[in-house]
C-alpha cells in the first residue's frame, strides 16, 4: 500500500458566494487500526486561511511546523498578511524543493483574499504541482468518493449556511464509504468578518 | 558455451514480452430496487485503455421478462458470461417447463461465478428485476461470486464515485430524520441521470450516452439519454 495512505484521512474545500469551506475528517491511524478520533489535520495559517494537510501524518506535522516557519518570516519581511494564492505558491515551492524524495502530503488550501475578499481554493499532489479551479477540490485516501459527492452536490454561488450542508454532506457520505476515513469530521466556513468551526458527529465504525 | 548463450538473455535490448488475459473494458452500472419496481441502467461506452471501442455498447443483458442483468468488467469475459448463463437459463425453462425467477438467477449468477474461483471471470454483475411477489429486488457480486441484495448499488468503474450518493440520496444517510417509505420510480430516475452525469465529469472510462431499463410487471421499458463524449 502506498505511504499516503498509510494513516488514511482525507481533506475538501469548496467556494461558495463571498466565503469557502474547508474540510476534514479526524482519525489517525496506521493501516486498519484507528488509534485516535481527534486528529488535526487542518491548520489556521492566518485570519482567513487555512491549509488542509492529509497524507503521512508525520509530513502532516512536518510540513505544518516549515510553512509556519516560512509563513512568519514572510509577514515579518513584508509587514502584511499573505494573499492565499501567495501561500499556494509557498507550499509549492516548499514541496519542489524535496521534488526527489518527498513529504508525503496532498495540501489543500482556502482562504479569502485580504485585500479583496475573494474566494481561494487550491490543491497540490506530494511535490507541489497546484490544481486551483473554480468550484472544490479534494484531496486524501477517499478521493474518489469525494469527486462524486462533490460533482453531484455542488452549485455555483452558494451562502455560507448552504455551503456548511453541503461540503457535510459531501464529505460525511464519502467517508463513510471508505475504511480508514471518518470518525468525525470538521468544518470551517470561512467568511469576511467571522470563520465558524463546527465540529460533526459522525457514525464511529 | 552453447549454454552460456541461451543464459545470458538479460542483456541491454532484450524484451520480455507479457500477455494478460484480462483487460478493463470501464463501464459503470446503478440500479435501484423500489416498492413495485427495479430500475438498471449503464453508460454506452467501451474501452480500452485510451481508445473509446465504442460509444453505443449497452451493457444490460435483459434475461427474462422480469430480470435484467448489468455487467461491466472485461468485455470478454462479459459476452463468455451472458452467453453461458443464458444457455442455462434456457435448459431451466426446458427442464421446469417455466422461467427463472430474479432470486433463482441471483443464486445461479452466483454459482457460475464461483466455478471460475481460480481464474475468474473479471466482471461486475448487478441483477436487477422483480420477485415472485412483484417486489422490486437487486442483487450485486464480487467477480468471484460474493452476493448480497440491496436496495441500491452502484458497480463497475465509477461504482466508488457514485455509491456514497446513493447512499445519501435513496439510502438517506446522514440525513435528519427517521426511515421514510421506498423511493419513487420519479426520483429513482433522477438520482441515476444526475449520478451518471457526476461520473461522466470525471471517470474517463464512463460518457457518451446512458441505457436505462425500467423493470414493472408489465414488463422492461428502455430509456436512452446522451451524456457527455470527450
Amino acid at each position: 500500500m502506498s505511504i499516503l495512505s498509510y494513516n488514511g484521512g482525507c481533506v475538501l474545500a469548496m467556494k461558495g458566494k463571498g466565503c469557502v469551506a474547508i474540510a476534514s475528517d479526524r482519525r489517525f491511524g496506521v493501516q486498519t487500526s484507528t488509534l485516535a478520533m481527534d486528529f488535526q489535520r487542518i491548520f489556521e495559517m492566518g485570519p482567513h486561511l487555512y491549509v488542509g494537510l492529509p497524507g503521512l501524518a508525520t509530513d502532516t506535522l512536518t510540513v505544518h511546523e516549515r510553512l509556519r516557519f516560512r509563513l512568519n518570516l514572510y509577514e515579518l519581511r513584508e509587514s502584511r498578511k499573505i494573499k492565499p494564492q501567495t501561500f499556494s505558491a509557498m507550499v509549492s515551492n516548499l514541496l519542489y524543493e524535496r521534488r526527489f524524495g518527498p513529504y508525503f502530503v496532498e495540501p489543500v488550501i482556502a482562504g479569502l483574499d485580504p485585500v479583496t475578499w475573494e474566494p481561494f481554493i487550491s490543491a497540490m499532489d506530494l511535490i507541489g504541482c497546484p490544481n486551483v479551479p473554480e468550484d472544490f477540490v479534494v484531496a486524501g485516501t477517499c478521493a474518489e468518493q469525494l469527486f462524486g459527492m462533490c460533482e453531484a452536490l455542488w452549485e455555483p454561488n452558494l451562502e455560507p449556511d448552504s455551503l456548511f450542508e453541503t461540503i457535510s454532506q459531501a464529505l460525511m457520505n464519502a467517508f463513510d464509504r471508505d475504511a480508514i476515513s471518518g470518525w468525525g469530521g470538521i468544518v470551517h466556513v470561512i467568511e469576511k468578518d467571522k470563520v465558524t468551526t463546527r465540529l460533526l458527529k459522525t457514525r464511529m465504525d | 558455451m552453447f549454454g552460456q548463450a541461451i543464459l545470458n538473455d538479460n542483456l541491454p535490448g532484450a524484451k520480455q514480452h507479457h500477455w494478460s488475459p484480462y483487460t478493463d473494458n470501464g463501464g459503470t452500472i446503478v440500479a435501484v430496487a423500489g416498492d413495485d419496481f427495479a430500475i438498471i441502467a449503464s453508460d454506452t461506452r467501451l474501452i480500452q485503455g485510451y481508445s473509446i471501442l465504442s460509444r453505443e455498447q449497452t451493457k444490460l443483458f435483459k434475461l427474462s421478462e422480469q430480470t435484467v442483468l448489468g455487467v461491466s468488467g472485461c468485455w470478454c469475459d462479459v459476452l463468455t458470461f451472458t452467453r453461458t448463463l443464458e444457455a442455462r437459463m434456457k435448459m431451466y425453462l426446458h427442464e421446469h417447463l417455466k422461467p427463472m425467477s430474479t432470486p433463482a438467477v441471483a443464486q445461479l449468477v452466483s454459482t457460475m461465478l464461483y466455478h471460475k474461483r481460480f481464474f475468474p471471470y473479471y466482471v461486475s454483475n448487478i441483477v436487477a428485476g422483480l420477485d415472485q411477489d412483484g417486489k422490486g429486488t437487486l442483487y450485486s457480486y464480487d467477480p468471484v461470486g460474493h452476493c448480497e441484495k440491496n436496495r441500491y448499488r452502484a458497480g463497475g468503474a465509477a461504482g466508488a464515485m457514485l455509491q456514497p450518493l446513493l447512499d445519501n440520496q435513496v439510502g438517506l444517510k446522514n440525513m435528519k430524520g427517521g426511515v421514510l417509505p421506498d423511493i419513487t420510480k420519479e426520483k429513482a430516475l433522477m438520482v441515476i441521470k444526475d449520478s451518471f452525469i457526476s461520473a461522466a465529469e470525471r471517470d474517463t472510462s464512463t460518457g457518451d450516452g446512458v441505457i436505462i431499463n425500467i423493470i414493472t410487471k408489465s414488463g422492461v421499458e428502455v430509456m436512452h439519454f446522451p451524456l457527455r463524449k470527450d
